[in-house]
């Protein structure tokens, strides 16, 4: 079929993101709430997800400027962040997270604004990568039900 | 969904019960959208029916318009309008409703929290679909722990398992566990009584605690004296048809619980304690003799005759007895909350009360200090009212006001400015609080003790520390009746009374009134009204911890007579504000004002007291008209302007229909150790 190469190109994304540690567990689940219905949910989730975050982003980009830094506040939008990026399976940028309240909760600024340069990095990279492969997705046509990684 | 079997020995009360859990109604609440679309999925590939919201306060409305579409609630801990514990404490309180709680935080204490506000599962996000496989569990659950309340009084197991909190909780999730109220933990002895209950249906009916029963009920406490009281012997003496020592037992206990409460209210308590004493002559002198309540002898001894308690009942009830209600003796707050105000005067109130009759004064007065001492010995006071009147403990002038608390939502009567309810001890509010707290719910006294910080600041923080609101409705409405304006400076801390949002989850009275009723009661805003009208500060009433949380009748519309004079003891707070200030009529644009600033949301609050209260024959002008205030949100039911019997009775009406409510909400919180059933 047509749709083969691109389905096994798909595939091939798809592991490598789960292999190099992008995506995590929850994102197999939302593979697996995919279906007839919700063809496209899980590109639909993701998206959703792009776009809510950018503005806690923003926010804790905000708070980093104000000094002294507000830890607390910090800690608010990144638990919140952290919250919606594990609910997809982003798991680097949830590990970012973890260690970005870790310094806030220790009142280190440094840290903080380290952590938080590499969780944008990661942050942006791993948006690049879901785009380029819900691109592919899309090409290749509704899928059968996910497959777990390995 | 496999279909349980269980389910078949569940009649169902879901709509689909063979094909349970498929059908259950699930209402999940969280302010992040992916989470919230990734969850609505997930429930609905568990067959489950689903609604979403991403705001706290519309979850509530949505459980609040349709009391029984929602099966479970599942909530995010986090959330920017309201906490999600506060969430959790409304709905246990309101609707009973098996409430799970959901975080990406694990940390030991969050869940902790979970546990000891009542949620029944606690799930750690990333949430994975096979957690949410089993939540119907927790419905079922619940309801046979509800049905153990309905059982028939008199059965030892039944005793034994109202007492028994289980614990064991076997659910999927972590950390749920029993910490339920123990009623409902009783799961696992219900297998036996659950197929003689089979018959009855599955939806446990509660049992509305009307004000009438309520006030047999605590007569009959006083009659047997509080420590001895027991459920059995509780319900004879009351000889209620259809009654069953298990509800009365759970009754009891919600009772006890918030005389505890009362008895814990705060330090002014002691200042008031003297005051108290005085009750009579005193300053209130012409309070005593408006009231026919007994305050003072309440005020004396604190503890509350039955008939005080009867009278005051019959005061807040609205039966108008003669003008007002409760003598308050209390107050002579002077000490606590130092009513300065002239503004109080109380004495004016007074007399004013005399002729008033109507208002209800609850003890007002009561200041905080009354109630814990007060109101304690009083436990026979069972009578919120008389709770209330610590409400009342405003008196600092005149003493007078006070008592307006809860009650207020009775009477608030109008005004004579005083007495106002003041709902919250709105110290300010010299009036007489009339509240015509009868509504049995005691809630009242707590917030109003707490509010009775007398205008001078005395806020009293209506805190009602001890005073958690009534077990039941507990609505405390802490009257952010800051409006009273009048009081100068009093500066209520209205934030607190805010729209009592809707019951200050039980178990969390104390001090999560005082915040909740901030929060909830979003009274706040209706200072900044009265302000206007006023020009004194708000005083601050720390309606919060009025508490008065209003149970959200069920009837939303009708709040009116919602004002579940349990809850509606708000009423008065916020009006007594108004009335302060001689009675402005402003105080029913007050009340309006703070019921809508309640919760800051809406001129919805329905406040329906308007209507009724409208007619009420408010002296003072202050008609707490609450038509604004529409619906009255029992949230913010203050109703204290309107005329106390007017209101009594427009309270009475309607509580007869949200009496239905207040027993739903069952105090969770409170534990059944004391209840000697």
């Amino acid at each position: 079929m047509e749709r083969n190469p691109m389905r096994r190109q798909l595939q091939v994304m798809r592991k490598s993101l789960f292999d190099q540690g992008y995506l995590d567990e929850q994102f197999v689940q939302l593979e697996e709430l995919q279906d007839d219905a919700n063809p496209n949910f899980v590109e639909e989730v993701v998206t959703l997800y792009f776009r809510d975050s950018a503005r806690l982003i923003l926010n804790i980009e905000q708070a980093l400027e104000r000094k002294p830094f507000d830890f607390n506040k910090l800690d608010g939008y990144m638990h919140q962040f952290k919250g919606s990026s594990s609910s997809i399976g982003a798991k680097r940028v949830k590990a970012e997270s973890t260690l970005f309240r870790e310094y806030c909760k220790s009142g280190n600024g440094e840290g903080c604004m380290r952590t938080f340069q590499q969780l944008k990095k990661e942050y942006a990279t791993l948006r690049k990568k879901l785009e380029a492969y819900f691109q592919v997705a899309r090409q290749a046509g509704p899928m059968e039900t996910a497959c777990r990684p390995k | 969904m496999s279909t349980i079997n269980s389910s078949a020995a569940w009649k169902a009360v879901d709509s689909v019960p063979d094909q349970f859990p498929a059908g259950l109604r699930v209402l999940v609440v969280d302010d992040d959208p992916t989470c919230l679309i990734i969850l609505e999925k997930m429930l609905r590939t568990c067959s489950y029916e689903v609604t979403k919201c991403s705001r706290a306060e519309t979850a509530l409305s949505i459980l609040r318009e349709n009391k029984n579409g929602i099966d479970i609630v599942i909530s995010d801990v986090h959330m920017p309008d309201m906490d999600g514990f506060k969430l959790l404490e409304h709905i246990g309180l309101e609707m009973d409703l098996p409430v799970i709680m959901m975080s990406a935080d694990d940390g030991k204490h969050v869940v902790m929290k979970g546990v000891t506000h009542g949620a029944c599962d606690y799930l750690i996000k990333p949430v994975h679909i096979k957690a949410l496989k089993n939540i119907w569990q927790h419905v079922v659950r619940k309801k046979k722990n509800g049905w153990k309340d309905l059982e028939q009084s008199g059965c030892v197991e039944e005793g034994d398992r109202q007492q028994k909190q289980s614990e064991e909780a076997d659910y999927s999730s972590s950390a749920n566990e029993g910490n339920w109220k123990s009623s409902k933990k009783r799961k696992d002895n219900e297998d036996e009584t659950d197929d003689r209950d089979d018959t009855s249906s599955l939806k446990k009916p509660r049992v509305v605690w009307s004000v009438e029963l309520h006030q047999q009920f605590v007569a009959a406490v006083n009659q047997l004296d509080i420590d001895k009281a027991v459920p059995k012997k509780i319900l004879e003496l009351m000889n209620a048809p259809g009654l069953t020592r298990e509800n009365v037992a759970s009754h009891l206990q919600k009772f006890r619980l918030y005389l505890r409460r009362l008895s814990g209210v705060s330090p002014h308590s002691s200042n008031l304690n003297a005051s108290f004493m005085n009750p009579q002559g005193e300053t209130f002198g012409p309070l005593s003799s408006v009231n026919g309540l007994d305050l003072q002898a309440l005020a004396a001894g604190g503890q509350l005759p039955a008939q005080c308690l009867a009278t005051l009942q019959a005061a807040a009830l609205g039966q108008s007895t003669a003008k007002s209600n409760i003598p308050m003796p209390l107050v002579d707050q002077r000490n606590v909350f130092s009513f300065d105000n002239p503004k109080l005067r109380f004495r004016e109130g007074e007399q004013q009360l005399m002729n008033n009759t109507k208002q209800i004064n609850l003890l007002h007065g009561i200041p905080t200090t009354m109630g814990p001492k007060q109101l304690t010995t009083s436990q026979s006071i069972g009578n919120i009212n008389m709770q209330v009147a610590s409400y009342g403990v405003l008196s600092s002038q005149s003493n007078s006001s006070l008592i307006n608390m809860q009650v207020a939502s009775h009477g608030v009567q109008s005004s004579q400015n005083n007495s106002l309810l003041m709902p919250m001890g709105q110290p300010q509010f010299a009036h007489a609080p009339r509240l015509p707290l009868s509504m049995g719910q005691p809630m009242i006294s707590n917030g109003i003790a707490a509010n009775v910080s007398t205008q001078n600041g005395i806020r009293e923080s209506i805190r009602a520390p001890g005073y958690n609101p009534v077990p039941q409705t507990t609505s405390m409405l802490n009257f952010p009746v800051n409006h009273a304006s009048e009081l100068p400076g009093n500066g209520f801390p209205l934030g607190s009374a805010p729209g009592m949002s809707g019951r200050i989850s039980k178990g969390t009275f104390q001090e999560d009134f005082i915040s909740e009723i901030k929060g909830s009661v979003g009274i706040m805003p209706s200072y900044d009204i009265f302000d206007d009208l006023n020009q004194h500060k708000p005083q601050n009433w720390e309606l919060r911890n009025a508490g008065m949380t209003f149970d959200d009748p069920q009837h939303s519309n009708s709040l009116q007579g919602n004002l579940d004079l349990s809850q509606s003891i708000l009423v008065q707070q916020g009006f007594s504000s108004g009335q302060m200030n001689g009675q402005n009529q402003s105080a029913a644009v007050v009340s309006k004002a703070m019921f809508s600033a309640g919760d800051g949301t809406e001129p919805g609050n329905p406040l329906n007291f308007n209507q009724e209260l409208n007619s009420l024959p408010i002296d003072n002008t202050v008609r707490v008209k609450t038509e604004s205030v529409a619906d009255v949100n029992p949230d913010n039911l203050f109703i204290s302007h309107f005329g106390q019997e007017d209101l009594m009775s427009a309270l009475l009406t309607q509580q007869q229909g949200i009496a239905r409510a207040e027993n739903e909400f069952d105090f969770d919180g409170y534990s059944l150790d004391n209840i000697p059933a």
